[in-house]
C-alpha cells in the first residue's frame, strides 16, 4: 500500500496540470475564433519568418 | 509638488538603467510614443463572406496594406475584422479597399457590440465547469476504489483525501447554485436551485461528518458528479442565449445611426444623437431617413413601407412630413430637423413596444412548471425519510440524516438541469443554420402551442420588390421606350421594368436627353417628341387601382404598366407546411384592397384583412388570444412592432426595422421563409424531447427513491443512477431531426 502515497499524488498532479492549461487556455483567449484557428494553420504568411 | 518631484524620478530611473540602455530605453520611448498618439479608434467590420483560410491573409493583408493601419485581425468564427487604426481612417475607406479583393463588409457599431461581458460570464461558468470536472473525475478514482472493498484505514484515508478536493469544489463550483437559491429565498420562492444546494450542502457535510467517525458511506463523489452535471446544463443554455444575443447585436450594429446635417451649407456628417431639433439634414436617393422632418428642398418620392405597409411610393415635396424609418427613392432632399433621436416618431413607436413587452403575461416555462412540483415533492420525500426513520431507529440521528441526504441525492435534479438545455441546445443550432435565429429562451416552446399564424404582407410575405405583371398586354415598341427611360432611374419600379424588359429580350429604344424629375418620373426626347414615364397625373393618364407607372409617347392614352409585389422565396411553401399542420393563416396589411386580395389569392389565404392600421394589427391578435387562441405573428414594418410585442410568440425576417426585430423573438436571417414550417415542426419536436426527457429522469427516480427510502441507497447507486440518466437524456436531445 505504500505505492499509494506516489500514485494519488501523482495524479493529481497530472489532473491539475489539465486543470491549469484549461485555465490558460481561457485567460489567453485561446477558444475566442475556433475556426479562425484552424485554418489560419494553412496559411503560408509566416512560414519563413515569423510574423514582425 | 509631483510635478517637481516627477523629473528627479524619471532621471534616477534613468541613470539605474543606464547599464543597458538600447534595450530599456528603446522600446519605453517608443511606448510613451504610442500613448501619447492622440487619435486612435478602433473598427469594427463584419465580412459575411469570408469562409477559409485564403480569406484571412488576404484581407489582412489588404486592410494592413491601407495607410494609417496598425493592425487588422479577422474573427472567422464571428466573421468579423478588427482594425487598429489612425481616426483619419475611416470605414468606407476600408469597405472600398475590402471591395476591391472581392470582400463583401459592413460597419459594425463597435459601442452595441458588448460582447466581452457576456463573454466574461461565460468564461465564468466554464472555469467553474473545469474545475468541478477536475475534481470529478479525481474523486471517481479514489470512490471506485472504496465501493470495490477498500476498508478501514485505506477508506478512511481515501475519504479524506476526496473531502480535501470535493469541499473547495463544491464551494467554488455550487457558487451559482448557492446564489440563486438564495435570491429565490430571499423573495420567497423555492426554485429548481434550492433542492439543488440543500443537496450539494448536505451531501458534503454529512459525508464530512461520516469521513470524521470513520464511517462506511460517503456521497463526496455524488456531490461534485451534481454540481458538474447541472454547471453543464447551466453552461449549455448560457451558450445559446450568448450565441443568439450576440447575432442579434451584430443585426443591430450595423445600422450605424449617423446623419448629413447642412452646416453654412456645408455637409457634415454627425451622430444622430448630437442632430438637434431645427437643424437641416440632407438625405440621398437611397437612404432612410435619419429623424423626423419637413421637407424644406428637394422633390422626390418616399417608400413608407416599413411604417405603414402601403407597398406604393408617395410624392415628397416640400412641405411634406417625413418620419424617420422612411426610405428616400429618387432625389435628394433637405430635411429640416422636427423631432430626432429619443423624440423620433420611430423611437417612441419603439418604446411603445418596450411597454407592451413588459405588459406581456410572463410565459411558465415547462422547466420552471416541473420545478414548482419537483421541489416541495423531494423536500417533502427527504423531510418524512427522516422523521420515519428517527422513530422507527428511536432516535438515531446519524443514520437518519444520512437516509435524507442519500434522497436528496438520488432525487438529483442532475438529468432534470440538463432535460431543457441540451435539448435547445440542439433545436436552436439546427434552426440557426436553417437560417432561424432564436432570440429568445423560451420562443420554441410557445412557437409549439401555436394554432393560428397572422402574416403581414409587404417585406414579409412580399419582398417589397415590385415586378411587372402586363409587359406582354404592350406594343413592342411602347415597351422598348419605356425600358430606354426606366434604365435612366433607379426607382424600383423603374429598375424593375429595366429588368423585366432585359430579361424578355427586348432592347432599349433611343432616347435622347433623359432626364429625371425627382418626385415624378423620367423624360426625354424620342423620335422629335418629348416620352415621359412616371406618376399618373404627370402624363395625363387614368389611375389604375393597383402600383403603376404610366408612359406617354404624345400618341393615344397613356399606357400602365402594373407591378405586383414580389413573392418572397418560401413563402408558398411555409403556408402549405404550417396548412398542413392544421395551423389557421391570416392575411392582415395596411396596403390597399386591390394588392392585398391578389397577394391572398395567389397564395390560397382566405382569410385576410387591408388597410389596417398598426393599432388595429395588435387588436387583432388581442382578440385571437381572447379567443383563447396561441397567434404567432410574422412582420417586419413599425407597423407590425405592437402586434409582434402583443403575439403569443413572433417571428420577424432581418431586413426588418431594429424596432420590429427587437419585439420578435425569432429572426429569419435569411430570404427564404420556408424554415418557419421546419421551425414550427422542430418546435413541437422540442416540446416533446422535454418531456420525453422529464419523464427518463422520473422513472430513474421511481426505481431509486425507494432504495434510498429504505436505507439501500449506497454511493455507487447514487453514482450510476446519476450518470445513466444524465447521459440518457443528452443522447435522447441528439435525436431532434
Amino acid at each position: 500500500m505504500e505505492i499509494l502515497t506516489f500514485l494519488i499524488p501523482v495524479s493529481l498532479i497530472l489532473g491539475g496540470i489539465g486543470l491549469v492549461a484549461f485555465f490558460w487556455a481561457m485567460k489567453t483567449k485561446q477558444f475566442d475564433d475556433p475556426t479562425g484557428d484552424a485554418n489560419r494553420i494553412l496559411t503560408k504568411d509566416w512560414d519563413d519568418k515569423p510574423r514582425p | 509638488m509631483t510635478a517637481v518631484l516627477e523629473p528627479e524620478g524619471f532621471q534616477t530611473q534613468r541613470a539605474s538603467l543606464s547599464a543597458c540602455p538600447a534595450c530599456v530605453a528603446a522600446p519605453s520611448a517608443e511606448r510613451i510614443a504610442e500613448l501619447s498618439k492622440p487619435d486612435h479608434a478602433r473598427l469594427m467590420l463584419s465580412l459575411p463572406t469570408a469562409h477559409c483560410a485564403a480569406c484571412i491573409s488576404l484581407v489582412e493583408q489588404a486592410v494592413q496594406a491601407t495607410p494609417g493601419v496598425q493592425s487588422a485581425r479577422v474573427n472567422l468564427t464571428m466573421k468579423r475584422v478588427s482594425v487598429d487604426a489612425d481616426s483619419s481612417v475611416t470605414a468606407d475607406q476600408l469597405i472600398k479597399v475590402l471591395a476591391g479583393v472581392g470582400y463583401e463588409a459592413h460597419e459594425l457599431d463597435a459601442g452595441l457590440l458588448s460582447a466581452t461581458e457576456t463573454d466574461k460570464q461565460g468564461r465564468d461558468i466554464l472555469m467553474r465547469l473545469g474545475v468541478a470536472f477536475f475534481s470529478m473525475m479525481n474523486v471517481m478514482l479514489l470512490s471506485v476504489a472504496v465501493w470495490s472493498g477498500a476498508e478501514g484505514v485505506t477508506r478512511d484515508l481515501f475519504h479524506w483525501i476526496s473531502a480535501a478536493i470535493a469541499i473547495p469544489t463544491v464551494a467554488f463550483s455550487g457558487q451559482p447554485f448557492f446564489k440563486s437559491a438564495w435570491a429565490g429565498v430571499k423573495v420567497g420562492r423555492l426554485g429548481m436551485d434550492f433542492p439543488i444546494s440543500l443537496a450539494l450542502v448536505l451531501a458534503t457535510s454529512i459525508s464530512l461528518f461520516e469521513t470524521i467517525y470513520s464511517g462506511h458511506h460517503a456521497y463526496f463523489d455524488a456531490a461534485v458528479m451534481l454540481c458538474f452535471f447541472l454547471l453543464l446544463g447551466r453552461y449549455l443554455d448560457h451558450r445559446t442565449r450568448a450565441v443568439a444575443r450576440s447575432a442579434a447585436e451584430e443585426l443591430a450594429a450595423l445600422e450605424v445611426p449617423r446623419a448629413m446635417v447642412l452646416v453654412d451649407g456645408i455637409e457634415v456628417q454627425r451622430p444622430i444623437s448630437e442632430v438637434a431639433v431645427g437643424d437641416l439634414v440632407r438625405v440621398r436617393p437611397g437612404g432612410r431617413m435619419p429623424v423626423d422632418g419637413i421637407v424644406v428642398e428637394g422633390t422626390s418620392e418616399v417608400d413608407r413601407s416599413l411604417l405603414t405597409g402601403e407597398s406604393l411610393p408617395v410624392f415628397a415635396g416640400p412641405d411634406t412630413v417625413v418620419s424617420a424609418g422612411e426610405v428616400n427613392l429618387t432625389g435628394p432632399l433637405t430635411l429640416r430637423v422636427t423631432a430626432a433621436g429619443k423624440d423620433s416618431s420611430l423611437h417612441r413607436m419603439a418604446d411603445l413596444v418596450a411597454v407592451a413587452e413588459s405588459a406581456k403575461t410572463k410565459y411558465t416555462t415547462l422547466a420552471e412548471r416541473a420545478a414548482s412540483w419537483y421541489s416541495p415533492l423531494v423536500h417533502i420525500l427527504s423531510f418524512s425519510a427522516f422523521g420515519f426513520w428517527m422513530w422507527k431507529t428511536g432516535g438515531d440521528l446519524r443514520f437518519a440524516v444520512n437516509i435524507s441526504a442519500a434522497v436528496l441525492i438520488i432525487t438529483c435534479p442532475c438529468a432534470l438541469g440538463l432535460a431543457v438545455p441540451a435539448v435547445v441546445t440542439a433545436a436552436s443550432g439546427k434552426l440557426f443554420r436553417k437560417g432561424l435565429l432564436i432570440k429568445h429562451g423560451t420562443a420554441l416552446e410557445r412557437l409549439a402551442q401555436v394554432d393560428t399564424v397572422v402574416f403581414d404582407k409587404t417585406g414579409t410575405l412580399t419582398m417589397g420588390a415590385p415586378e411587372v405583371t402586363n409587359l406582354a398586354d404592350h406594343p413592342r415598341q411602347a415597351v422598348e421606350v419605356a425600358a430606354a427611360l426606366a434604365s435612366a432611374s433607379s426607382h424600383p419600379l423603374a429598375t424593375a421594368l429595366a429588368d423585366a424588359a432585359r430579361a424578355a429580350g427586348i432592347h432599349p429604344a433611343r432616347v435622347d436627353d433623359l432626364r429625371e424629375v425627382p418626385g415624378y418620373g423620367v423624360e426625354g426626347q424620342w423620335r422629335g417628341q418629348t416620352v415621359r414615364l412616371g406618376r399618373a397625373s404627370w402624363c395625363d393618364g387614368e389611375e389604375v387601382a393597383m402600383t403603376a407607372t404610366y408612359l406617354c409617347t404624345g400618341e393615344g392614352k397613356a399606357r400602365a404598366f402594373t407591378f405586383t409585389d414580389r413573392i418572397r422565396p418560401g413563402a408558398e411553401a411555409a403556408i402549405a407546411a404550417l396548412t398542413a399542420q392544421g395551423k389557421t393563416i391570416r392575411l392582415i396589411s395596411g396596403d390597399t384592397q386591390g394588392a392585398v386580395a391578389a397577394l391572398a389569392a395567389r397564395l390560397g389565404i382566405t382569410d385576410w384583412t387591408a388597410g389596417a392600421l398598426p393599432a388595429e394589427k395588435a387588436a387583432l391578435v388581442r382578440d385571437l388570444t381572447a379567443q383563447g387562441r396561441k397567434v404567432l405573428m410574422v412582420g417586419d414594418g413599425l407597423n407590425d412592432t405592437a402586434a409582434l410585442a402583443a403575439a403569443h410568440v413572433s417571428i420577424s425576417p432581418a431586413t426588418a426595422l431594429d424596432a420590429a426585430r427587437t419585439a420578435s423573438d425569432i429572426v429569419l436571417l435569411g430570404q427564404d421563409m420556408s424554415s418557419i414550417g421546419d421551425a414550427a415542426r422542430i418546435s413541437k419536436q422540442t416540446t416533446n424531447r422535454i418531456l420525453e426527457n422529464f419523464g427518463i429522469s422520473a422513472a430513474y427516480n421511481v426505481i431509486a427513491v425507494p432504495l434510498a427510502l429504505i436505507g439501500l441507497a449506497t454511493p455507487l447507486a447514487a453514482a450510476l443512477a446519476m450518470s445513466l440518466s444524465s447521459i440518457t437524456v443528452s443522447l435522447n436531445a441528439l435525436r431532434l431531426k
